[in-house]
């Protein structure tokens, strides 16, 4: 699709010669690649709390983002004013990288080829709010309406449409249009007299705000928010030490997005500075487990037509049968290492220079039956939610903390027990993978993954698998 | 922009004034308006070389308005004119979708005030500092890191970062006030490698003074040590044993209680330091301070973020719950008086923020507190964020030394070390090195009997 149709060329006028102009001030001083991120996010947000629509929110920023690479060099500079002159100024900012005599560049672009993932979405700002209201007072009424023992609901509805440009010094021309949608729900329960406990959940993906309505409804969330802390005031104290660990499905998943995701990020391996560095072709995993990441899955909320350097995002297979295959690439690090990008460049905006990043991070489905893996463990524990994780890809360690948790014993489910962060080491804890279920799931899309100080929306999955051995820490002896 | 800084200062503070009057005139009861400034630097240097160089500039405006007890927000990056009108046009309309709430308003006028003496936010070395020497400081930390053991082959590179910025702040009681603030940090991250061990650590240093910054050599060595010390660790038995938390991870505990007093817990009943003001919470050597006065610090400001002056608070006193931290809202809820912790970016309502916050030395040093340890861990550093401030359980990986008898031994990791905050605050031992290396501040502590998980 040409330029003229896309949000910067209706709304600022933006043409190829204008970015042909920027791309050669930020070429002016030589350099190997220079790229331009113009980006556009309009975002509404609305809170209930106490019954209360306390919060209603809205907003817009935007800038554009200049890049120059000269071999491991990164220039960058950006402006939140889209005016040429300031924009021109970025693009200097960045070229001081690079310290020789001006390219001369190609001109004219090649638009990129186009899919939608996602349907078109009206810009939060443009839209009724009284149907969003509507949503975060149904998630209250409905997690109220679980069990008298609820006594607080917070809930929200956070909606935003993304608009990005990049064209590259190498004539590559792309746009998208990103919605993304959220619901939140957090409960708080208590006994006469005992002391609260807490439940959460929520979900959301690219979507439009009829997901919410006949999908994934605010009661759906609700209820599950309230079960969680109403299944908290019976939980005992959880266990310590290693045992066998059951991963229920869906965003337990968020196992692989710590254990080995972050360490297949190109540029911690390209720098030798990863556990996985150099570990291409090796066994990393048990035999069951074949990982993905995959940002062409259609709504999710780690998928994107484009990343955010203008490459179509596609299905990489990072283990295979247990076996490392690949690493997950930004522009810089395959020029670097004479690889091809993999659609996983990613930046937080137009603020931040971009990194290789998960989208959505899964295993493939095995053929255990999920029951049967629980019937499988003697003594154990069983997790089904999760809060969030985070790992040190250098030493491979990782944790990640669960929120709802049961004993097995005997192969049943026992009583529940309190929340506690699981540690294991990355390139080691999914050798010890002995059956992996048939029900893969991905997550509800509330994922979000940090990086450097950088935020980006990401999904995972997982079967119900088990692991035959991970600490558990908690503090029953 | 040639003009003088003076004249941007009361641009802003006058372009916020000029949003809250705009806001009312379409329509707002009251009104708040918050708008902030700010230029980066970031050098980043890998193995001798630049990596990466970002500079760049950014501002944006937010106004929240009330329609009597309703309440709207909205915030823009484009303070043009139509941008600003769009700004404030959208937050009247939210206004009237929102629900009444009694406790919604502005401070009341008496709690509105700055602190009119220099608290020493900005320093002008910082705006005259050359692109060259910032590079240079980061290249010499990785270097002296580098040099420090043939073991440190590696390193995932250092950064030197600075920061100007401007807030202005302006509400239709009649306050305004702008401040300017400064920062700059340097920080380093070195690999230690030995046979199959692998393992990164980092050091930094930070101020609102380039004159105040650690020397760099000094920045790339300690965390070259942090880094080989941590070569070669041992995972240990699961048992329970003493922690012994260094300053950097000791930080994380005085986090954890401003999390349990802040008044957005607090009334929602979602802490366990809820409707226990006055009664004993911690060890008679446990004293906690917020204070958002104290000169040079990165957590001070004239005003918070509602106009509200800073000030000094004793959250907690000789082991006494004395204070919640409260912004004017959640004030109002529990029918106490703000303490100045109103905190906002450009976006929404205010939460509740800290100033410096930390936790007053205690009576002996660090080595005689790690000498009192039979068998326990001083742990480096910590990952993973399962503590809840709704029951006080907790339970986090760590990353530390063995303490055998007294004596630092063998490096430990792979563990999680667990027990509930109620129990660990009564439990703190506090140690006398009180240092402020950002706005969260703690000396090293020991908490005896938490429950190690390993093999």
């Amino acid at each position: 699709m040409p330029l003229q149709q896309s949000f910067f060329a209706r709304k600022f006028g933006l043409t190829e010669r204008d970015l042909e102009s920027y791309l050669s001030e930020a070429m002016s001083r030589g350099g190997d690649y220079a790229d331009l991120f113009f980006e556009y996010l309009a975002t509404s947000s609305i809170g209930i709390d106490e019954q209360i629509v306390k919060s209603a929110t809205q907003g817009v920023s935007l800038g554009v983002g200049i890049r120059v690479i000269s071999g491991e060099r990164t220039g960058y500079g950006y402006s939140d004013d889209l005016s040429p002159d300031k924009i021109r100024k970025a693009a200097q900012v960045a070229a001081c990288i690079a310290g020789g005599p001006a390219k001369v560049e190609r001109t004219g672009f090649t638009d990129a080829a186009r899919r939608s993932l996602y349907p078109s979405v009206p810009s939060p700002l443009e839209t009724d709010l009284a149907q969003r209201v509507d949503l975060v007072r149904r998630a209250d009424a409905a997690a109220r309406g679980y069990d008298p023992r609820v006594f607080q609901v917070q809930a929200s509805f956070v909606d935003s449409v993304r608009h990005v440009l990049v064209a590259t010094s190498d004539g590559r021309l792309s746009f998208d249009t990103q919605p993304m949608a959220r619901m939140s729900v957090s409960a708080l329960a208590k006994e006469d007299g005992g002391t609260p406990e807490q439940g959460y959940s929520g979900g959301g993906g690219r979507h439009t705000i009829d997901y919410f309505l006949n999908e994934k409804t605010p009661e759906y969330f609700a209820i599950e928010a309230a079960r969680q802390a109403i299944v908290q005031l019976g939980a005992a104290q959880a266990p310590a030490g290693e045992m066998t660990v059951v991963l229920g499905p869906g965003w337990p998943g968020i196992l692989l997005h710590e254990a080995v995701g972050h360490g297949l990020e190109a540029d911690f391996n390209r720098k030798g500075v990863s556990a996985f560095s150099n570990r291409v072709g090796e066994q990393v995993a048990s035999p069951l487990c074949t990982v993905v990441d995959d940002g062409t899955i259609g709504n999710r909320r780690g998928s994107l037509n484009v990343d955010d350097e203008g490459h179509m995002t596609q299905r990489n297979v990072l283990i295979e049968n247990g076996i490392l295959r690949g690493y997950l690439q930004d522009t810089l690090s395959s020029r670097l290492l004479h690889s091809e990008p993999t659609g996983n460049g990613r930046r937080e905006s137009y603020q931040h220079i971009p990194m290789p990043r998960m989208t959505n991070t899964y295993m493939l489905a095995g053929e255990s039956d999920p029951g049967d893996i629980v019937r499988s463990v003697s003594k154990g524990l069983y997790c089904t939610t999760f809060g969030g994780g985070q790992v040190d890809i250098t030493s491979g360690n990782f944790v990640f903390s669960a929120t709802e948790c049961y004993l097995i014993e005997d192969g049943k489910l026992g009583r529940p027990v309190r929340g506690a962060t699981l540690i294991g080491n990355g390139p080691e804890a999914l050798k010890y993978v002995s059956m992996v279920g048939n029900d893969l799931k991905l997550d509800e899309g509330i994922g979000v993954c940090g990086k450097e100080g950088q935020s980006v929306p990401v999904g995972v999955g997982i079967p119900t698998i088990r692991v035959d051995r991970m600490t558990v820490g908690g503090t029953q002896r | 922009m040639t003009a003088p800084l003076a004249d941007i200062r009361v641009s802003l503070e006058t372009l916020a004034i000029s949003i809250v009057e705009k806001a009312l005139r379409h329509g707002a009861t009251a009104a708040e308006c918050t708008i902030s400034e700010g230029a980066e630097f970031s050098a980043g240097v890998r193995m001798g070389e630049i990596e990466k160089l970002t500079e760049a500039g950014s501002r944006g405006a937010g106004v929240r308005v009330l329609i009597g007890l309703r309440a709207g927000s909205s915030y823009t990056s484009d303070l043009s004119p139509d941008g600003i009108a769009q700004m404030v046009q959208a937050a009247v309309a939210l206004a009237k979708i929102t629900s009444e709430d009694p406790f919604n308003g502005l401070p009341d006028p008496g709690d509105l005030g700055k602190i009119d003496t220099d608290l020493g936010l900005f320093s002008d070395d910082i705006e005259r500092l050359d692109p060259k020497w910032k590079i240079e400081q980061a290249i010499v930390a990785e270097r002296s890191a580098l040099a420090a053991d043939p073991r440190i082959s590696n390193s995932e590179g250092a950064s030197f970062d600075s920061y100007l910025g401007r807030r202005a702040f302006a509400n239709s009681h009649g306050f305004s006030g702008s401040y300017r603030s400064s920062s700059c940090s340097l920080s380093v991250v070195p690999v230690a490698k030995s046979g199959d061990s692998m393992e990164r650590d980092w050091w930094y240093t930070s101020a609102r003074s380039a004159a105040r910054l650690e020397p760099a050599e000094q920045v790339g060595r300690i965390a070259a040590e942090r880094a080989l010390r941590r070569l070669n660790p041992r995972k240990v038995a699961t048992q329970s044993a003493s922690v012994v938390f260094e300053p950097r991870t000791a930080r994380s505990l005085v986090s954890h209680i401003f999390e349990a007093v802040s008044g957005s817990s607090v009334y929602r009943q979602a802490s366990f330091l809820a409707g226990r003001l006055g009664e004993t919470v911690a060890a008679p050597g446990v004293t906690v301070i917020d204070d958002g006065a104290m000169p040079g610090l990165f957590g001070s400001s004239p005003f918070d973020d509602e106009g509200v002056i800073s000030r000094r608070t004793d959250v907690i006193h000789a082991g006494v719950l004395n204070s919640y931290l409260l912004n004017t809202y959640t004030a109002r809820k529990l029918n106490l008086r703000t303490t100045g912790n109103a905190s906002r970016g450009i976006t929404g309502n205010a939460g509740v923020g800290h100033g410096n916050l930390f936790l007053q030395a205690g009576p002996v040093s660090p080595r005689d507190l790690i000498r009192s340890v039979e068998k326990g861990i001083y742990v480096t550093e910590m990952i993973g964020s399962g503590v809840s401030a709704v029951t006080g359980d907790y339970s986090r990986g760590a990353v530390g030394i063995w303490i055998e008898n007294g004596e630092l031994t063998f490096p430990v990791s792979e563990i999680t070390i667990a027990g509930n905050l109620r129990d660990m605050l009564r439990r703190i031992e506090v140690a006398d090195d009180l240092e402020f290396r950002g706005s969260v501040a703690s000396p090293t502590i020991l908490i005896r009997e938490m429950t190690l998980s390993g093999k």
